[in-house]
């Protein structure tokens, strides 16, 4: 994660806040937001790799239409970033190339 | 399946025309079910209306609050709200699978109505798949949820309404853009000025375009209009590290981290594909669209259609065609004149909110480049397949868009088409010398969205 790759925040009505682990790394979100919204915040880029030739992707469509924010969270491959809704311990990992087939649920 | 629960009325997404529909069903005393796949309801034009985020009102502007009064209709006592709710199966059957956070249910209808938005164009050009390129429509949904702004530099291209509109919001909020590269070609002008009657009858919409553009103006940021030739370039870590583009015989090359990019917006059609449902090109708006009756009614007599999913117009727009498709099906399942009052006042308002359309839609009309791009562009962001490897696939006898599957696997990926389907068809279109009609598209299978196995078998178990 790189700190000139993050996304601003503009001032903004209180939330709670949700800590959940990016890459190894303990951030902070606000609650309510999507995956991919809070690795934007963190500065995570790409967010993953293609599985024909492993270049690097990051949230394009932000409304589920895409698939490229598909991330690894909580050991779920796969997993929409942009549709998934950060929880307190999350923990949310690149998912590099073609999804694993022992990672998760069938 | 006799077991399942049972509504007058199901409609997808919670959209304006969704919330107008349900608000409308409910008080004909349709028992109506709206399932939305967003945790909060308002569509992506009043995203998270329920809970805005932004403390400074004046960033999104008063026709994003304006949102507000339509989350009312959803409280109805008759309107069921289904948040969080992905479908992924509709049968002919007038049965429905959904699911809500890996569990699913099934539910009957009399009634259904889509009313599933739009999404933005994809628009295939050198680079569109770089991390650091993202649509207009992904920053203002980044604002409207999470309060984020992009990571400078930030260079913005392309072409329409949304356009301005992010460049201004995102001006309002303080944030520095480096440069608006206008790509809406010169020749639009000139075909956009014979629409120019309706253009006044929708005078309001001029208006709002005209302040747009002032307030960029007065910004004092930097402007290329008539831009060709948009590329984006990586660094050496793979990221987005430029933009460059033409305009006029001058090359330029800015340093840019986000590149929000857009070519309009066009009708979400996977639902009514997969339903197989008739669709027919519209040539102006260069998108599908399906084959709607005067009051929304589709080519299958229990599925209705509103709001951009059925042809771009806009929320207002979505919002009206939302009330009157919801009167239409109150009449037909309670008989009653009573429903049907006020229908010939909401079509003519219709008809006024409409009239500014096929203006805008020649003037912006996207680039050939994007519409149909050559070479070794990425056009399946799945697969990654080139259009030089579509156009390629009809000289080996790839006579339609279903057999490129086989050929190159595009359309096979995640996304399931909704990012190449439109290209495939306009590039066989090209080579083959047919019109995209006769090309056709992907066929669409149920589901629609991912759904796991352990996830289809706890379906099968609580229907037992």
């Amino acid at each position: 994660m790189a700190a000139d790759f993050s996304f601003n925040r503009l001032p903004c009505h209180e939330r709670a806040e949700v800590e959940i682990t990016v890459e190894g790394q303990k951030i902070f979100a606000l609650e309510g937001e999507t995956v991919a919204a809070a690795v934007m915040h963190a500065g995570l880029r790409p967010t993953r790799t293609t599985p024909v030739s492993g270049s690097g992707r990051a949230p394009y469509c932000m409304m589920g239409v895409c698939f490229d924010c598909l991330m690894n969270i909580d050991g779920k491959p796969n997993t929409q970033a942009c549709m998934t809704e950060v929880r307190e311990g999350m923990v949310i990992t690149v998912q590099t190339g073609a999804r694993e087939v022992s990672g998760g649920d069938v | 399946m006799t077991g399942l629960q049972q509504f007058d009325l199901v409609i997808i997404g919670a959209g304006p025309a969704g919330m107008a529909a349900a608000r409308e069903a409910g008080e004909a005393g349709l028992n109506t079910l709206i399932l939305d796949e967003q945790p909060r309801a308002g569509g992506q034009i009043y995203r998270n209306i329920g809970r805005p985020i932004l403390q400074d009102r004046s960033i999104l502007g008063q026709d994003y609050y304006a949102g507000e009064t339509l989350l009312a209709g959803l409280s109805h006592v008759l309107v069921t709200h289904v948040a969080n709710a992905t479908v992924w199966d509709v049968t002919t059957d007038n049965t429905l699978s959904f699911s809500v956070k890996g569990i699913s249910r099934q539910v009957g209808f009399k009634k259904l109505l889509l009313a599933t938005g739009a999404q933005e164009r994809p628009v295939p050009f050198p680079g569109w798949t770089l991390p650091g390129v993202m649509t207009c429509g992904a920053a203002q949904i980044l604002l409207k949820s999470s309060g984020l702004t992009p990571t400078g530099p930030l260079v913005i291209a392309g072409s329409g309404p949304l356009l301005l509109l992010i460049a201004c919001q995102l001006i309002r909020a303080g944030v520095r853009i480096e440069a608006i590269v206008d790509t809406t070609p010169t020749s639009n002008y000139r075909r956009a000025l014979k629409e120019i009657f309706g253009a006044i009858k929708g005078w309001r919409y001029l208006l709002k375009g005209a302040r747009m553009l002032n307030e960029i103006r007065r910004s004092g940021v930097r402007y290329y209009k008539s831009a060709t030739e948009l590329t984006a370039e990586s660094g050496s870590d793979g990221n987005l590290v430029s933009v460059s583009f033409r305009k006029g015989s001058v090359h330029h090359q800015l340093p840019c981290k986000t590149l929000l990019v857009h070519q309009g917006v066009i009708p979400n059609t996977q639902l009514g594909r997969a339903l197989e449902l008739e669709h027919q090109w519209d040539e102006v708006q260069q998108c599908w669209k399906p084959t709607l009756s005067e009051n929304g009614c589709s080519s299958h007599p229990d599925i209705f259609i509103a709001g951009d999913s059925g042809g771009i117009g806009g929320a207002i727009v979505a919002e009206i065609q939302g009330r009157i498709v919801a009167k239409e099906i109150a009449y037909q399942l309670n008989q009653e004149g009573a429903a049907v009052i006020g229908i010939d006042q909401l079509r003519k308002t219709l008809d006024d909110q409409l009239a500014i359309r096929p203006f805008l839609d020649h003037l912006y009309r996207p680039l050939d480049m994007f519409l149909r791009p050559q070479g070794e562009i990425i056009v399946c962001r799945c697969e990654e397949v080139t259009a030089a490897e579509i156009r390629g696939l009809t000289q080996h006898g790839c006579v339609g868009p279903n057999q490129t599957k086989a050929f190159c696997r595009s359309g096979m990926g995640p996304c399931q088409g909704r990012q190449c389907g439109a290209t495939v068809t306009a590039l066989l279109a090209d080579e083959l010398g047919k019109s995209p009609e006769e090309v056709g598209y992907y066929h669409i299978r149920f589901p629609i969205k991912p759904v796991s196995l352990g996830e289809l078998a706890g379906l099968s178990q609580s229907d037992a």
